[in-house]
């Protein structure tokens, strides 16, 4: 005989809330909820994309707290009180490109897109932390996403060029 | 023309969309009252459906629909057979929902609606579905042995189909030669594991009776039309969207997945749109997969290294359906010559069944079989006769003055294995150069001293491209002067926004910013085909030269009116339409759209500025004269090739194998790719580039696993490698361009290329670095502890 299978008890709710791209976000929301879905579907912050949703893929990645994260990997709830960045976050102005953004155009950094936003935001952490990367570095820091299109080449070419853009900018401000 | 866009390295008009996060994917689509679906799939590979109980999921709060086949009405119809062929004698294809029998692991059972993902899933979880397992046929070797259990009781043997195909007389040759070596090879199952998965919402309009489906595919116009089949709906009443797709590399050309079928009828059932998007571990046992052949391969060669005759039996797994035909087999049998003169030519293929997921195209599509096949025969002529293996193949080839060169072998679409044009010598020997082919003995001695061991290899293809049948366009020049531009064909990252805008740009004399392309979008473009098979650019983008040469000559022949003017005397520059000698007196070609239709009302700064300009009056009659062909400037084309055209080319690399753990790294990678004339080679570089990282996965990394019982052992990220910007090297890549004759751009396709070489290549380095042990790949994909094993093997 099988075993009498019961319903699933995951109808808990909680109530969290978030800076998301330096706004507050209060949202009451399942408890079993992803961030990833919080960001997506309750938020509408579809530039995070999910890929694999066991945490390897790095699609998803976001800023929490400053730090690159796989929002695919965490709660929404367990977010609470943190600051979240997206891709749609990284450039102050709508109509302008962050450096990084920049980059990866001039350098064909991505072809269909879809690991495009969660390997910027890497290289964004990234960058904050090693402003001047060598090629080796910069594929070590990139072996945590996936892309399936560019070979990483011109990827690893955008990450230099955003590196160099980002310098000059720095000096510029100083 | 000012400025000629076709060949220059022009940045993607898609970008700045996708860098700021503004990309929609299927997923993203998130319309009002949107219901969220879930699929129950299979946990065996084969067994009896006893029966299935879904009541408790049906009770579950938030539970709106759970269907299973007998739900499915009419609609509980084996999918469409894509491509007949007369040798698939006993073709299979998968119903949207398992009736009485599923055939693998992850076949689609039962599906859910409900208020969300999450609740969705609950629901499977409560459908008990009682199975009687039955003996699985897990691989092509159990499929083939006489008394295997059968994966459809009613299909002798599992041989879906055999197919021989024979050039000359290769019996004779073989039996006369004198030197002739017979061995297996095989290639296993490998995935294309695009980022997004595959996804699919459904909506349906009960007031205007339409139903709009976004998919994320290859294949939308296709689709809508078997869509309006299934659902007995006017083709017109159903609009298909592929919107931004994430990857497609051939696994989204395949329809119809169950689920395009299932969420449109959830959809039409409970009036209210219906998503569903697949998961990561879905795609791995439900998304459709390729690679897996055996090999008995016997061939003959003379005294000087000249391949007399080939002689291939292979076994082709299609899985459990052949929702394809024998599409992938007679690739793998048309592409084996490659860029040699191969007179005298037996292929016999066999497709059998088995217990895994379905078998369709990926990226390369039966290339890479074929030629890791033969560049394996070239390697050993080369060691059966001592001679440099890359002047074995230079032996070989098809000369420059030999084109076309009909191989003798009927192609996929049932034209002509007959390649337009080509230059193999010119490609190696640049090849030669970028890899310091000359220098490398001394090299590998060198090292070998220090206990490295260094090997190069080689791989040489050539790949047919750019099939038929036809792709259409449609340019449009609007009133504020930017240009649409739509087709039928798809675009999965191969930058079309900007390769077709280049095309239209350079015929209308403005930049490819100014013109907006649409794809793969039903209602924007109706007729066309898809993306696969390397044919977009040169087939789609050959209706939008044709196209956009049309609205030319329109605008010139309305500008020669109102400048009273010959129309061969009108020039299109920087947007603008004037007469050669007297620039100074210009339409804009917004200007010129509203010219182009007769309107009482026209509206905008432009029709303001046309009021005050001094312009012929319009020539008394109709106020659109017949040969007009109509208002506006706008102009349908299409395009049909003769055959498909034959890109090629030579990739090489330099590795280094660590004998102790099986590893190996690359030292250099260079490609030299010919797909005639580069309409963007930046794109076609990041094209390259991609694909052999793909082969790189293929050789070395991704292999599927599958036990006894046909589970799939390695289906997640974590177990299925595919590679990471540590494992994949710098590649250089240079380009001949021999132009096609067969179309008017002169180009050939370009996506898949990049992979098909990649396994024969690292196979040959891996023999060539290992030579001091003797051993001899035959087998693909590779991994350090198969490479290790092999190695044990041969040093024992």
């Amino acid at each position: 005989m099988k075993e009498q299978k019961s319903l699933p008890e995951f109808s808990e709710t909680d109530t969290i809330a978030v800076v998301v791209n330096g706004h507050l976000c209060e949202r009451q929301v399942p408890v079993r909820l992803l961030l990833s879905d919080f960001l997506r579907h309750e938020l509408h912050l579809t530039g995070t994309h999910i890929g694999c949703e066991h945490g390897v893929c790095g699609c998803c990645t976001v800023l929490l707290d400053g730090d690159a994260v796989r929002s695919c990997l965490m709660l929404a709830v367990q977010a609470d009180g943190m600051a979240i960045t997206t891709i749609e976050g990284l450039a102050g102005n709508r109509d302008q490109m962050h450096p990084i953004q920049q980059a990866f155009q001039q350098k064909h950094g991505l072809q269909c897109g879809f690991c495009t936003p969660g390997i910027i935001m890497t290289v964004y952490a990234m960058l904050q932390e090693h402003p001047d990367p060598t090629e080796q570095e910069i594929r070590h820091e990139l072996s945590g996403n996936l892309c399936r299109c560019t070979g990483y080449q011109n990827i690893v070419e955008s990450v230099k060029l955003a590196a160099e853009l980002l310098r000059e900018q720095h000096l510029e401000v100083n | 023309m000012a400025t000629r866009w076709f060949g220059a390295p022009v940045q993607r008009n898609e970008d700045p969309r996708f860098l700021r996060g503004r990309g929609t994917y299927v997923d993203d689509i998130d319309l009002p009252e949107t219901l969220q679906a879930a699929v129950l799939r299979s946990p065996y590979a084969h067994a009896r459906i006893v029966g299935i109980d879904a009541s408790a999921a049906r009770s579950l709060p938030g539970v709106h629909l759970v269907l299973t086949a007998a739900d499915l009405g009419d609609v509980l119809e084996p999918s469409p057979l894509l491509v007949p062929h007369h040798a698939l004698t006993q073709p299979r294809t998968q119903l949207p929902l398992a009736l009485e029998e599923v055939r693998y692991v992850g076949e689609a059972v039962a599906f859910v609606v409900a208020d969300s993902r999450y609740i969705a899933e609950d629901a499977l979880e409560l459908i008990d579905v009682e199975y009687e397992p039955l003996p699985v046929v897990h691989s092509l070797e159990i499929a083939s042995t006489p008394g295997a259990p059968l994966v459809h009781e009613d299909v002798q043997g599992n041989a879906a189909a055999h197919l021989v195909q024979v050039v000359g007389n290769p019996d004779e040759v073989i039996a006369s030669a004198p030197h002739v070596v017979r061995e297996t090879l095989q290639m296993e199952r490998g995935a294309a594991m695009p980022m997004e998965c595959r996804g699919i919402v459904a909506r349906w309009d009960p007031y205007e009776g339409m139903l709009t489906c976004w998919i994320s595919t290859q294949g939308p116009i296709p689709i809508r039309n078997g869509l309006a089949a299934i659902f007995h709906l006017p083709e017109h009443k159903v609009r298909v969207i592929a919107p931004d797709v994430g990857g497609g590399f051939g696994t989204k050309i395949m329809m119809f997945y169950p689920e395009e079928i299932l969420a449109p009828f959830a959809a039409i059932q409970l009036g209210r749109p219906v998503k569903w998007i697949e998961d990561r571990r879905e795609n791995f046992i439900s998304s459709n997969q390729e690679r897996g052949q055996i090999h008995e391969v016997e061939y003959a060669f003379d005294d000087q290294g000249v391949l007399l005759a080939v002689r291939d039996l292979f076994l082709h797994d299609t899985g459990a359906y052949t929702p394809y035909g024998i599409i992938v087999p007679i690739i793998t049998a048309c592409s084996l010559p490659g860029p040699y003169r191969l007179k005298h030519y037996y292929s016999d293929f066999t497709v059998l069944y088995t217990n895994k997921v379905p078998v369709s195209p990926y990226r390369g599509a039966g290339r890479p079989h074929a030629v890791f096949i033969m560049e394996r025969v070239m390697d050993c002529i080369a060691r059966e006769l001592d001679m440099d293996r890359l002047e074995v193949r230079s032996r070989n080839f098809i000369q420059p003055d030999e084109f076309p060169w009909d191989v003798g072998l009927v192609y996929q679409d049932g034209g002509p294995t007959k390649y337009d044009s080509g230059n193999y010598q010119a490609a190696l020997d640049k090849l030669k150069l970028m890899l310091d082919y000359d220098n490398f003995p001394a090299k590998q001695a060198e090292a070998r001293k220090q206990g490295r061991y260094l090997g190069i290899g080689v791989g040489y293809y050539v790949e047919g491209t750019s099939i038929g049948p036809y792709e259409g366009a449609r340019v449009r020049v609007e009133t504020d002067g930017r240009v649409f531009a739509s087709t039928g064909v798809t675009t999965q990252g191969q930058a079309h926004y900007t390769t077709f805008a280049q095309i239209v740009a350079d015929q209308l004399g403005i930049t490819p910013q100014d013109v907006m392309v649409t794809t793969g979008d039903s209602q924007s473009f109706y007729w066309g085909v898809g993306t696969f098979a390397s044919r977009a650019a040169t087939v789609a983008g050959s209706a939008m030269h044709l196209a956009a040469i049309k609205v030319r000559e329109k605008i010139k022949s309305i500008a020669a009116d109102l400048f009273e003017a010959s129309p061969e005397d009108i020039e299109l520059a920087d947007g603008k339409v004037f007469v050669t000698d007297a620039p100074h007196r210009a339409l804009t070609l917004g200007q010129m759209a509203i010219k182009a239709n007769p309107l009482r009302y026209t509206y905008g700064e432009n029709a303001r500025r046309l009021a005050a300009m001094d312009l012929a009056a319009p020539r008394p009659g109709p106020a659109l004269p017949p040969e007009r062909g109509g208002p506006g400037l706008e102009a349908d084309a299409f395009y049909s090739p003769p055959h498909g055209s034959f890109a090629s080319g030579v990739h090489g690399a330099i590795i280094e194998v660590d004998p102790t753990t099986g590893m190996v790294s690359f030292v250099k990678y260079a490609a030299v790719h010919d797909c005639g004339r580069l309409i963007n080679p930046m794109v076609v570089e990041g094209q390259v580039h991609g694909g052999v990282a793909q082969g790189i996965g293929g050789a070395f990394f991704e292999r599927l696993a599958f036990d006894e019982e046909g589970q799939l052992i390695n289906a997640s990220f974590m177990d299925y490698l595919i590679p990471t910007a540590a494992e994949i090297p710098t590649i250089a890549v240079d380009h001949i361009e021999t132009p096609s004759p067969l179309n008017p751009l002169g180009v050939k396709g370009a996506g898949e290329a990049g992979v098909i070489p990649v396994p024969a290549l690292f196979a040959s380095a891996v023999d060539d670095a290992l030579s001091p042990f003797g051993l001899r790949v035959r087998e693909m994909p590779l991994h350090p502890c198969l490479l290790y094993k092999l190695l044990q093997e041969s040093r024992s």
